[in-house]
């Protein structure tokens, strides 16, 4: 079996895989890292997503194999408990969760969308598509940019909110910039 | 003792839930995710077989292939499972799996794979090839060999059919009569967590983690069926990623995973569901529908309801929602005549989802009054404050508190509804048509008895508080804690709360908005017990359990939660595209235990009803049996970019003692119980077409 060399939450792994192991597999199986969710093992749900060298990623989608060396980061990587990451202490402020299965997806969902907005990548809703203009993080943008990340339990509202609250913490009021 | 009303302050206040930090950090474990720091080491991996066919026998199951793949260790079938003792007083054909070669639906569990890793289980599963001899099948309601009977009661215990007064004579001496039929679809809960279990059996005890609404349920139900006494089977489940009802009694894949551990018994067995599977083994709500006719006088008033619910029930296992009940209750009429009728179809079973009867009955009943107002031109508020029943018209009873019409006037107030047109397809905002709709909700107060408490004194002042309730997202875990801090007379914060295991006392299930309401029951009875027992400054280490007989006012009153639903729907005029804008809730609920999860739990239901109304719909292939739309893209969910921008829920500041100690009712199915006829109703006023079938999609506007 092939061996995975993986930073998982800034701690150098190693782990034996199968050719098919998916990446999120490789993390609930086999390393037993299980903020991850797996919802639907297809890529419709959301609940597997973490972050894939910086950038949000579908893990059920993933094939282990062809990411060694990669940097993944969870949802237990980006705060603990007693030190939550900003979108952490967001969600927990605005409720922006019930059940919490989507919850650790979710959260590294809005970790990654924050930057790909900031970086200026566009949305459907973007209406303008000029390389250079800013992004402004409407509440239809953070809607559209977080609609691969189901919640059956609805705390969409939350979520939105807390999206919110991060948003302009880090300075930007109601709208985006880069 | 019975437990008498306390006094509350922690009750009724926000409080931080208190798996918060938990679950957005990724720590919450589910029931798939306990490993080696608890003991799980060294599992095996189980995947199920489904039948390929709707109707038939099992000729064979080859696992020849199978078990020649590596890390495949084992394949169960119905000549090797543990022949099961007992499956329940009426025989239980949903969970008998595996005990002989007979095929009632397509993706009945056929075999089981256990393998070392998730990878050979599935490829294992894929190679086991199921030899069949396929009967003929029935799945199809409109098909000619599905026979209409009446079933001898439906869920939850209510009549089949219930009248009162003379129908056809009331009918034929009105002025106004409203005809329709209304259709509800397949739907599937669809908890973001899929049912799945870990467990074990070490020849003596069966332990579990499950993905399950009630653990003391799952234990009582398996144990019969496997020989065992209740005491052999240890289930818990810390964290539950929603249910919806469709983990609120055991399916097939419980019973699955108990069989799979027996078959390797020392070993842990991890069991999940797919997200496929689950369209045909974790139960869902059928497909029904309902003929309502209302006849009324000019003024709206109600001379007679008829409302007569069709609906097709697994032929392996009888489920039949109440759906006509609501009309037993809901207005005020002197006649009035419900039936329910089912077909046993060759199909996979159906089971409790939110609010089952209330929603579809509800649906049929608000679209209904709608056309009623339109046909008597009243407003669709007036025509309900118009039919208000002074006490309930089924038993005659009073209301606990019927403050509907708050919630409506209350609802509108907010809402803006005053000075709208009666007329349909009067406003356009550009491109689009925009309307507004209203309905009632109403939900009943089930309360259930026989939930155990049990409370220990601690040093510091601390109590130990356990009840094998489960929190599966509704905050229980945090109000049952504000609840023992009022019974007690302490803070929130010297409370040391258990739930979700076997091993504390008996709770019922989180489900018919009952759970709260019981649970809460049982430790305020079992506070004020202590309290007698042990005084006010209890030593250390007493303790006192008790169990719930009673307490609501049952026989003398009528309990029910109401509340209005306003929607503002907007149909873009070329391609049909249907969105709601604005989505209100106002509930009559008893006392809000806890603001903030009370809310998210509200939103939650309305946004559930959105959804209903507007994306869910399965859809059953009649030719094969199953349901096709068996996954998260071809079955459409409420994605965040579906949320109305303007979503808000609200409630009205009472407190209900005949239902409660702490004077709240359930809120967990209410909000999704109403919400699709008004935004049904919104749709016909920006539009001018009814649509009577959920869900409501672009077709029908063009």
């Amino acid at each position: 079996m092939p061996t995975l060399r993986l930073t998982v939450d800034g701690v150098a792994r190693k782990v034996e895989i199968d050719s098919r192991t998916s990446l999120l597999d490789a993390l609930r199986e086999r390393l037993e890292v299980t903020a991850p969710k797996k919802g639907c093992d297809h890529g419709q749900c959301g609940s597997c997503t973490v972050l894939l060298d910086g950038r949000r990623s579908l893990s059920c989608l993933a094939l282990a194999v062809a990411h060694e060396g990669a940097d993944v980061v969870t949802a237990s990587g980006l705060g603990s408990m007693d030190e939550p990451h900003p979108v952490q202490q967001a969600f927990l402020d605005h409720d922006g969760y019930q059940c919490g299965y989507c919850t650790p997806g979710q959260v590294c969902s809005v970790v990654g969308m924050l930057e790909e907005a900031a970086q200026g990548h566009p949305s459907h809703v973007t209406s303008d598509l000029d390389p250079e203009a800013l992004i402004d993080l409407s509440n239809d943008e953070i809607r559209e940019r977080m609609s691969g990340n189901l919640c059956r339990c609805g705390a969409y509202a939350g979520i939105l909110d807390a999206v919110r609250q991060v948003h302009a913490e880090a300075g930007n009021g109601t709208g985006g910039a880069r | 003792m019975i437990a008498r009303p306390i006094e509350t302050r922690a009750v009724g206040a926000h409080h931080d839930r208190v798996d918060g930090p938990l679950k957005v950090t990724g720590h919450a474990r589910y029931a798939v995710e306990h490993g080696p720091d608890e003991g799980v080491s060294e599992h095996l991996t189980a995947w199920l077989v489904g039948a390929p066919v709707a109707k038939g026998r099992v000729l064979r199951v080859d696992a020849t292939q199978a078990l020649a793949t590596a890390g495949v260790v084992s394949v169960v079938d119905h000549e090797s499972a543990r022949r099961l003792d007992d499956t329940g007083e009426q025989g239980d054909g949903e969970l008998a799996i595996l005990q002989d070669d007979r095929i009632h639906y397509r993706g009945q569990i056929v075999a089981i794979v256990l393998a070392e890793s998730a990878e050979a289980a599935r490829e294992g599963a894929r190679l086991v090839h199921v030899q069949v001899e396929a009967g003929d099948h029935v799945a199809d309601l409109d098909s000619e060999e599905a026979e209409l009977y009446a079933p001898e009661e439906v869920n939850a215990g209510h009549e089949t059919d219930w009248s009162d007064g003379d129908v056809d004579a009331a009918r034929a001496g009105a002025t106004v009569v409203v005809e329709g039929d209304y259709s509800i679809p397949y739907e599937h809960n669809n908890p973001l967590e899929p049912h799945a279990a870990t467990a074990h059996w070490d020849g003596e005890v069966l332990t579990m983690w499950d993905s399950t609404q009630a653990v003391h349920a799952v234990a009582s139900t398996l144990a019969p069926m496997l020989g065992l006494e209740v005491e052999q089977v240890r289930v818990r489940a810390p964290y539950v990623g929603g249910g919806f009802g469709s983990k609120g009694l055991p399916h097939s894949p419980e019973v699955a995973a108990a069989l799979a551990a027996m078959a390797v018994p020392g070993r842990w067995v991890r069991l999940a569901v797919t997200r496929q599977q689950m369209f045909a083994m974790t139960g869902y709500r059928s497909q029904s529908r309902s003929r309502i006719r209302l006849a009324a006088e000019p003024d709206g008033r109600l001379l007679a309801i008829e409302h007569d619910a069709v609906a097709p029930s697994a032929a392996v296992k009888e489920f039949v929602e109440q759906t006509a009940t609501i009309s037993r209750m809901m207005y005020a009429a002197p006649a009035r005549r419900t039936t329910h009728r089912a077909a046993a179809l060759d199909i996979n079973v159906s089971s409790w989802m939110r609010a089952p009867g209330e929603m579809p009955g509800t649906f049929a009943t608000e679209v209904a009054m709608d056309e009623l107002a339109v046909a008597c031109d009243v407003d669709p508020i007036d025509l309900r404050l118009r039919n208000e029943p002074a006490t309930d018209p089924e038993t005659g009873n009073p209301w606990n508190d019927r403050r509907l019409v708050e919630c409506l006037e209350q609802g509108a107030e907010r809402f803006g509804w005053s000075g709208r047109s009666p007329e349909p397809r009067t406003t356009t905002d550009g491109d689009w048509l925009v309307g507004t709709g209203v309905a009632a909700a109403t939900y009943p107060t089930l309360w259930m008895p026989g939930n155990g408490a049990r409370i220990e004194s601690r040093t510091g002042g601390r109590y130990a508080v356990g009840i094998g309730a489960v929190d599966i997202g509704t905050g229980a875990r945090t109000v049952l804690q504000q609840i023992a801090a009022d019974a007690l007379d302490v803070p929130v914060s010297a409370i040391d709360l258990a739930i979700g295991d076997t091993s504390l006392p008996a709770a019922t299930v989180a489900g018919g908005s009952s759970g709260t309401g019981s649970w809460g029951t049982a430790i305020v009875q079992t506070a004020q017990q202590f309290r007698a027992d042990h005084g006010p400054e209890p030593a250390p280490g007493l303790h006192t359990q008790t169990t719930t007989e009673s307490y609501p006012d049952m026989a003398g009153h009528a309990l029910h939660s109401f509340g209005a639903v306003f929607a503002e729907v907007r149909v873009d005029r070329w391609t049909g595209e249907v969105r709601v804008s604005r989505l209100h809730g106002t509930y009559s609920v008893g006392r809000i235990v806890n603001p903030m999860t009370a809310r998210s739990q509200l939103l939650g239901g309305l946004l559930m009803g959105l959804s209903a109304a507007l994306h869910e719909e399965g859809v059953r292939d009649p030719r094969f049996g199953h349901v096709v739309t068996q996954d998260l893209a071809t079955y459409h969910v409420a994605a965040h970019a579906d949320v109305p921008p303007d979503l808000d829920a609200r409630w009205l500041e009472e407190s209900d003692t005949l239902s409660t100690p702490f004077g709240g009712r359930g809120i967990g199915e209410i909000a999704i119980v109403g919400t699709a006829a008004a935004i049904a109703n919104a749709a016909w006023h920006a539009t001018g077409v009814r649509v009577r079938d959920l869900p409501v999609t672009a077709d029908a506007f063009l």
